[in-house]
């Protein structure tokens, strides 16, 4: 039980995802976290209007019931499965975060600066989840898939565009966290 | 029953999420400083036996649990789309620390503000579809 309430080590995290990409696989479907969000349009009817979201949702049902799993799950390993809410960042992280005003970088899952509940109070950090989240929303329709959609699965599955993909993702990561984290925090 | 195999997928997927720490905002700021191999290790294992298991299954033709033939598709060929897409998910990625898997799992976890987050994304899916035809791929 320990061993569980600790922080998993890589190896174990990286055999679990694994693991899910083989039971999904072998229930005739594929590990992708992102194409629920197009389900999830169809589904609330875009369909209607955008022919991008008019496709047969209901088969792609099982993506929605996945992400409530998810959220499920999330719900249990954050309140029963963790001992500890800090995360034990390279120390060289901790302090760059903490000169960028992430005064609590580590000590806790998430940066109370972006994810507290004040944050619904403030303008500009409610403007940069927003715009996080389109970009997140936007980019993977665009690219056709998620770090799990292509990191691990089209990886996986020897895939060049997802290769192509992936160095997408680090050149945005890399770009955002060096220029733009700057000049915005 | 189909439905409830999914659920528990999810449940598990959340809880790894959680225990792996690739939820955390933190994680992924390091990752793109490359001051930690953390997250490496964790989608280099995942492909490493991804990889191991993506063969095998393709190589023994075995059928899903439910007796159907199992299709891998392989990806659209194209290098627009994944670059410009890809960079532009890396960015958001980036900002809100969380991929649209973990998005999930945080809410769950209790960080309400990541509704946003997941709202936007679905405009952000949304209006990707409007532009669909219009753009690069």
């Amino acid at each position: 039980m320990e061993l569980i309430l600790e922080p998993w080590p890589w190896y174990v995290s990286g055999t679990c995802i694994a693991l899910i990409l083989l039971v999904l696989t072998l229930l005739g479907k594929k590990f992708g976290m992102s194409s629920n969000l197009r389900t999830a349009c169809a589904a609330m009817g875009a369909g209607k209007k955008v022919k991008f979201f008019d496709f047969n949702w209901q088969a792609d049902k099982w993506n929605l019931l996945v992400v409530l799993g998810a959220i499920i799950g999330g719900y249990i390993g954050h309140n029963f499965l963790s001992s500890s809410k800090g995360v034990d960042l390279n120390p060289e992280t901790v302090e760059e975060l903490n000169n960028l005003g992430f005064t609590d970088a580590g000590k806790y899952y998430m940066p109370r600066e972006l994810f507290d509940y004040d944050v619904f109070f403030d303008f500009k950090k409610m403007a940069l989840l927003i715009i996080g989240g389109f970009l997140v929303g936007f980019g993977t329709r665009y690219a056709g898939g998620c770090t799990s959609g292509h990191a691990i699965s089209g990886l996986s599955n020897l895939q060049l565009p997802s290769l192509i993909a992936v160095i997408g993702f680090f050149l945005g990561g890399l770009t955002m966290i060096n220029f733009i984290f700057p000049l915005i925090f | 029953m189909r439905s409830l195999l999914y659920l528990a997928v999810g449940v598990f997927f959340g809880i790894v999420m959680v225990k792996s720490e690739a939820a955390s905002w933190f994680r992924i700021y390091e990752m793109f400083k490359f001051q930690s191999f953390h997250m490496y290790g964790i989608i280099g294992t995942a492909v490493v036996f991804g990889l191991l298991f993506t063969q095998l299954i393709k190589r023994t033709g075995v059928k899903s649990f439910f007796g159907e033939t199992i299709n891998i598709k392989d990806k659209e060929k194209s290098v627009k789309r994944y670059i410009i897409g890809g960079s532009l998910f890396g960015l958001g990625w980036a900002l809100a620390g969380a991929c649209p898997g973990p998005m999930y799992v945080l809410i769950g976890a209790g960080y309400l503000p990541v509704g946003v987050v997941i709202f936007s994304a679905l405009i952000g899916t949304y209006v990707y579809g409007l532009l669909k035809d219009k753009l690069p791929h």
